[in-house]
């Protein structure tokens, strides 16, 4: 399998009043086409290593990396020129808060033919019967309308599609989706894992996939990273995932809680700052 | 465009509502002109002007100093003489000037296109170099420009007026004769063009007459200027900080992953959501500059609104000074009802709202 992303000893940190705050901690992971997991709890950097990747990072942060290439690009040193010939049709990220991933003073429609419109020049019709297509393949029951739209009169759902679409109407090589499916119901939930899973088969594309869903991650993805505190802390095949080795990762599992096992009280999870070392 | 069926269908349920904001607004116009007429009424009392000895002079005899008091209604209680105040302001009668004896409505017909004309010269030269300029420093927040920016808003915002506008008359009329001196027009040109909508530019262009045109032009650019670089400093900064709290927001990143180019993420993206409380300040902006700066029309001898009300002030010419108050409160009102409208246009999260 070729290897489109390299990512090694990728570094954030924030300024703060105590020092710089480290949220990515020598993370090193390579991705083909495939389908990548990423999980951890809340805050233990996942999005922030895939904006890192983008390379829209806030100003305010340091990006430090060995290694970050993309098709053979250099990452780090890559001029303004070359970001915009890779973001949108090469390489994009499904954000994870549509609610303000999206400009409210633009309709729907209009902000998914401008994603659709950096692929080459569609004409104006086309382009947005390529969007309200695109709306509909992601079960949005009446694309027309919500085509039309703004931001702030779709559900959360709705709005997590709309993004779904817009992100993906590019035919991205590298998609990076963060927490894709948390508002989704579970019929919708498995559409847009259908259309990511064809995206991923039948156009090769390589997929890294955050979510907090363990049960979901070990059942859709090939492989998973287990990130804790900004550091990956274990690289697992998704079919193992039961038999993981970290403690940490063996915690996020006993969380569960089981449909079938017994019904004692749920396991809290310990952490240990030795994990950091 | 095509308009889809649900579209059309929930323009039609929008209807009603729309008849609902339009009641609103013009209650709330009735409601804010009314208490402008009670302000405007009560100065008009509280003030150590006797109303009656303006009207007689203070040479007229007793009875004839009693006459006029009853007929200016002055016996009668305080709700009744704002009834007759009410009703006189209703009809356009705001009384007359001691100063010019004409009827006050008259004087302001006369001054505030003066008034109006440069005032909008200067708000569009304001907006049209603050915005920009404004985008600019946020863009490069920190760096030489922004710098630059903010060194330059900062002397149009603290220089004294009168000391820059006599510097420029200095400069570009006295010594390079750029631009022509005090007044709107020469003299010479004065009694050539009518006077049909007060403001010159439109009028000497109406009537083809380019060279007075050209005249009108050269009076208007140096104050126009120096209205238009006070008003840039303050759109300008405002532009800046909206712009920055925009550029710091999701969608923000959420364009630039889409590969939208930086220039339509700055000047489509962020401005025209900064556009939305950008409204409201060159609104109040201008409606600033319509109250005739008094010190501008001084020192370029303008004859508009502010000279009108200082002259009546000094003379104690109450008529004309509330008369003056109200238009200006007027304008207040409408530019504001205005920009809440432009506000309702731009933005469409109030717009579908009831
Ligand atoms: N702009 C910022 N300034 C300072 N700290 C930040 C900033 N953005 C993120 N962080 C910090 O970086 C850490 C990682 O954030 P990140 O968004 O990557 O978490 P996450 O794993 O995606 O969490 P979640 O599952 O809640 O989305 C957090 O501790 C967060 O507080
Ligand atoms: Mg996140």
């Amino acid at each position: 399998m070729t290897n489109m992303l390299q990512v090694e000893g990728l570094n954030v940190s924030f300024p703060s009043r105590d020092g710089p705050v480290r949220v990515v901690r020598d993370v090193t992971f390579t991705l083909g086409r495939e389908r990548l997991g990423i999980v951890g709890e809340s805050g233990s950097g996942k999005s922030q290593t895939g904006r890192a990747i983008l390379g829209l990072t806030p100003a305010s942060a340091t990006v430090t990396a060995d290694k970050l290439s993309f098709d053979g690009i250099d990452l780090r040193h890559a001029s303004a020129k070359t970001w915009r010939s890779l973001r949108g049709p090469r390489m994009s990220m499904i954000m994870q808060d549509p609610k303000y991933s999206l400009n409210p003073v633009m309709t729907v429609g209009r902000q998914i033919v401008e994603a659709y419109r950096r692929r080459g020049d569609a004409t104006r019709t086309d382009a947005r019967n390529r969007a309200v297509a695109m709306l509909e393949a992601v079960q949005i029951r009446d694309p027309e309308r919500v085509f039309e739209a703004y931001p702030h009169e779709l559900s959360g759902g709705m709005g997590q599609r709309a993004m779904i679409a817009m992100m993906l109407i590019a035919e991205p090589d590298l998609l990076i989706a963060d927490e894709v499916t948390s508002a989704l119901d579970v019929t919708v939930q498995l559409d847009v894992l259908r259309i990511l899973d064809g995206l991923v088969r039948d156009r090769g594309m390589g997929l890294i996939f955050i979510s907090h869903d363990l049960r979901l991650v070990s059942s859709f993805c090939d492989r998973v990273l287990v990130m804790y505190a900004g550091r990956v802390v274990e690289e697992i095949a998704a079919r193992d995932l039961h038999s993981a080795q970290h403690p940490y990762t063996q915690g996020l599992l006993n969380c569960l809680p089981q449909i079938d096992g017994d019904s004692g009280p749920l396991q809290t999870l310990t952490r240990d700052p030795a994990w950091l070392a | 465009m095509s308009v889809s069926p649900a579209n059309t269908g929930g323009r039609w349920r929008a209807l009603p509502t729309y008849g609902l904001k339009a009641g609103k607004l013009i209650a709330t116009v009735a409601v804010t002109f009314l208490g402008l007429l009670v302000v405007t009424f009560l100065i008009g009392r509280v003030v150590p002007v006797d109303p009656v000895l303006a009207v007689v002079g203070d040479r007229a005899s007793k009875s004839t100093y009693d006459a006029a008091y009853i007929a200016l209604g002055l016996d009668k209680p305080l709700y009744h003489q704002f009834f007759i105040y009410l009703k006189q302001a209703l009809s356009g009668d705001l009384g007359t000037s001691v100063l010019t004896k004409k009827p006050i409505i008259e004087d302001i017909a006369r001054v505030f296109p003066a008034t109006l004309e440069l005032a909008t010269a200067g708000i569009i030269l304001g907006t049209l170099f603050g915005v920009p300029l404004g985008v600019w420093g946020a863009v490069r927040q920190g760096k030489l420009p922004d710098q630059v920016i903010r060194v330059v808003g900062l002397v149009g915002y603290s220089a004294p007026i009168f000391w820059l506008g006599l510097l420029g008359l200095l400069v570009f009329y006295a010594k390079l004769q750029w631009v022509a001196g005090p007044g709107r027009i020469d003299i010479s040109y004065e009694y050539t063009v009518t006077q049909t909508t007060g403001l010159l530019l439109i009028d000497t262009a109406m009537q083809g007459q380019w060279d007075a045109f050209r005249n009108v032009l050269a009076h208007l650019a140096l104050p126009a200027v120096l209205l238009g670089y006070f008003s840039m400093a303050y759109i300008s900064r405002m532009t800046r900080s909206f712009m920055l709290a925009e550029l710091g927001q999701e969608y923000i990143i959420a364009a630039r992953v889409k590969g939208v180019p930086e220039w339509r993420i700055i000047w489509v993206h962020a401005l025209r959501n900064a556009a939305v409380p950008l409204v409201t300040v060159i609104a109040l902006s201008y409606a600033g500059l319509l109250e005739g700066s008094v010190l501008t029309e001084t020192v370029f001898a303008w004859p508009g609104l502010g000279q009108y009300l200082t002259n009546s002030l000094q003379n104690a010419d109450m008529n004309a000074v509330l008369g003056g108050t109200l238009v200006i409160g007027i304008i207040f009102v409408g530019l504001n009802l205005l920009s809440d409208l432009l506000y309702t246009v731009l933005d469409p999260r109030v717009r579908r709202r009831t």
